[in-house]
């Protein structure tokens, strides 16, 4: 289990920490027994076949689903129903979706200055700014004034990321960012995401990207039937992973 | 370029001048069974149509109507005092033009052919009354006036500041036209008793809109809230209320309430009106509500949610503004199901534009003048409802991008 953490320094204080996590959809488990610890600006990747608890998890990680055992430290403050605290550990976790999920009926930059606004009390010339700011970082400055369905796929995840970045999040979870897109805009999605990886935001992401996980992951967990079944590095669980559960899953999805 | 552009034209868009017979051959009379079905309909719009022309020019005594327009349009109110009914409707046709124009934008065309349609119905009013020419020259004017002052602010980025005090001008230009009808405070009083015809017909309709949206509103959202008592009342509420039939609601409204009430609650029989349309149709508009609200994907939610929005915010800055413009079109068509529905109150004893046909038509002069006197009140009706009707469709286009 802790072979992947082995390498990481262990004086940090983790940012996210999971403990113990059961989730139940009526009779069915969705999650068992999960143990997960997340340091400031790592990046983990979850992997797993369809069905596996992995988008489960993710959402968990900041109420969108309700578990119902164990225990969730967001950057020390415990994840509950308690609808306070809940807003403001989501201030400080910000989501990105498989479908994008962008407001229709507001602008671009309606759609990332809304929070900063309303939840963070920013004032609009100074949420404007950071907005422009971001949209420049996401490299579509120039569609600020239009709406979402004017866009292309990836340009719409693009502005999610912008949206989610404009609350200055400490962790950024990202949940199939790129299994909705035309493959020829997978890339331009994958290239904000490396960049915010390399600016040292930590990140857990769900995707199947074996490549960028390879290449961007400090550590890649693998889920089935709800239970994190090995984790490791990147070049460990690629090259020589330990579960024959492990190895059957990268057989299919390498083939 | 160009002829190949020309060429591209021609193809895709054939320019067909059909002549007339051939278009009508083609779609009227191309079996013997259309052609049958033809003829039997052109026989009858000719038969009705021709019956109904010679009834309206030859057999119908429009002296009904023409000597009790007055009755028509505002009942009883006294003479003396109708230049406050002027002033006030003067009052909100302008704030309705400055904000239908600060909002949605007046196009110069529609604003001139609004305006001129008013100047119209003035010059024709020219020929009973000069007063009335007068006034309904001068709201002609001040739709136009201040239809332009509104499309001008909305092009002023200084106006995005003024445009959330929008509500209390409304709240302030309904106090001071209320107080122009009623009177007090230095006016005569004018009891409701005499709000009659037309009058009383808009001012209900517009009130019971009014209040019926933000309860459908309230109760749609109730309906879908986690929280089950919220949930039980309001389902409650509209299942009960779904289940009665207008009348029955507005004969409780008028006789049972004052028994219930302590004697010294003394509701005016128009505040008991009001709240009748306005619990039955809120009922109605709860259902509307909840059909947009449950059309939106739940991404929407979970978006706002995740973004660390409260219930309100997602509430009124995502999902409501979304659900809502889904069901323009829904909801239009149920005001204007509430503006005819007022005609139930002519049964409870109000006397709005129903009750005063009905009036009318028993006034010894013109006694079994029925069809001239409806038909000219239904006229009326369908003014109004194609009003609606038709700034409905340019909200949704407005609206839509």
């Amino acid at each position: 289990m802790t072979d992947g953490l082995v390498a990481l320094p262990i004086s940090v204080q983790p940012i996210i920490s999971v403990r113990g996590l059961q989730k139940w959809y009526g009779s069915f488990q969705a999650l068992k027994d999960i143990d997960l610890e997340v340091k400031t600006q790592e990046v983990v990747v979850l992997m797993g076949p369809s069905g596996s608890g992995k988008s489960t998890l993710i959402r968990t990680l900041n109420g969108l689903e309700t578990h119902q055992q164990g225990q969730i430290l967001i950057d020390g403050v415990e994840l509950t129903q308690n609808p306070r605290q809940l807003e403001s550990i989501r201030r400080e976790v910000g989501m990105v979706f498989q479908q994008f999920n962008l407001f229709p009926h507001l602008t671009v930059l309606q759609n990332i200055t809304l929070a900063p606004i309303w939840v963070k009390r920013m004032s609009h010339p100074q949420a404007k700014e950071t907005a422009m700011q971001l949209l420049e970082r996401v490299g579509i400055l120039e569609q600020a004034h239009k709406y979402p369905g004017q866009l292309s796929g990836g340009q719409q995840q693009r502005v999610a990321i912008a949206r989610a970045l404009a609350m200055q999040p400490k962790i950024m979870l990202f949940d199939e960012p790129t299994s909705a897109l035309d493959p020829e805009m997978i890339k331009e999605v994958l290239d904000v995401m490396r960049s915010l990886a390399e600016s040292g935001m930590t990140m857990a992401i769900v995707t199947h990207e074996v490549g960028f996980a390879r290449e961007v992951a400090d550590r890649v967990l693998l889920m089935d039937r709800g239970q994190i079944v090995e984790q490791a590095t990147p070049e460990e669980f690629f090259l020589n992973p330990q579960q024959e559960r492990s190895r059957q899953f990268l057989s299919q999805i390498l083939a | 370029m160009q002829s190949l552009q020309q060429k591209l034209k021609d193809t895709l868009l054939p320019e067909r001048v059909q002549p007339a017979w051939i278009w009508l051959r083609q779609n009227l009379f191309n079996s013997w069974f259309n052609t049958l079905l033809t003829l039997i309909c052109l026989w009858a719009i000719t038969v009705g149509g021709f019956g109904l022309v010679r009834w309206v020019f030859t057999q119908a005594q429009w002296e009904v109507v023409t000597a009790n327009l007055r009755l028509i349009f505002v009942g009883r109110y006294p003479v003396a005092q109708l230049w406050r009914l002027w002033l006030a409707a003067l009052l909100v046709a302008g704030v309705l033009s400055f904000s239908w124009g600060a909002l949605q934008g007046w196009t110069r065309k529609v604003l001139l052919r609004v305006g001129c349609a008013g100047l119209g119905v003035g010059v024709a009013l020219m020929f009973v009354d000069w007063m009335s020419a007068l006034w309904c020259g001068a709201i002609a004017l001040l739709i136009m006036g201040a239809g332009s002052a509104g499309a001008w602010c909305q092009r002023k980025p200084l106006w995005q500041s003024f445009k959330s005090w929008l509500p209390l001008l409304w709240l302030i230009t309904f106090l001071v036209a209320l107080w122009l009808m009623n009177g007090g405070f230095g006016l005569t009083t004018v009891s409701t008793k005499v709000w009659n015809g037309l009058l009383l017909t808009v001012f209900v309709a517009v009130l019971s809109i009014v209040l019926s949206f933000p309860l459908g509103v309230l109760l749609a959202i109730g309906r879908q809230s986690p929280l089950p008592i919220v949930r039980g009342v309001s389902i409650a509420y509209i299942e009960l209320i779904r289940g009665l039939p207008l009348i029955g609601i507005l004969f409780v409204a008028q006789v049972m309430l004052p028994l219930l009430l302590p004697p010294q609650a003394n509701m005016d029989q128009l505040v008991r009106a009001i709240a009748g349309l306005t619990a039955f149709s809120a009922a109605y508009l709860a259902e509307t509500v909840r059909g947009g609200l449950q059309s939106l994907p739940k991404g929407q939610w979970e978006a706002s949610k995740a973004l660390g929005l409260s219930t309100p915010m997602t509430l009124g800055f995502i999902v409501l503004p979304q659900a809502l413009r889904a069901v323009v079109p829904a909801i239009v068509g149920q005001f204007i199901g509430l503006f005819k529905d007022t005609a139930l109150l002519s049964i409870v004893g109000l006397v709005e534009l129903t009750g005063i046909a009905r009036s009318i038509a028993a006034q010894p002069d013109y006694l079994g003048r029925y069809a001239e006197v409806y038909l000219a009140i239904g006229i009326i009706y369908w003014l109004f409802c194609y009003g609606m009707s038709v700034a409905s469709r340019r909200l949704e286009h407005s609206s839509g991008h």
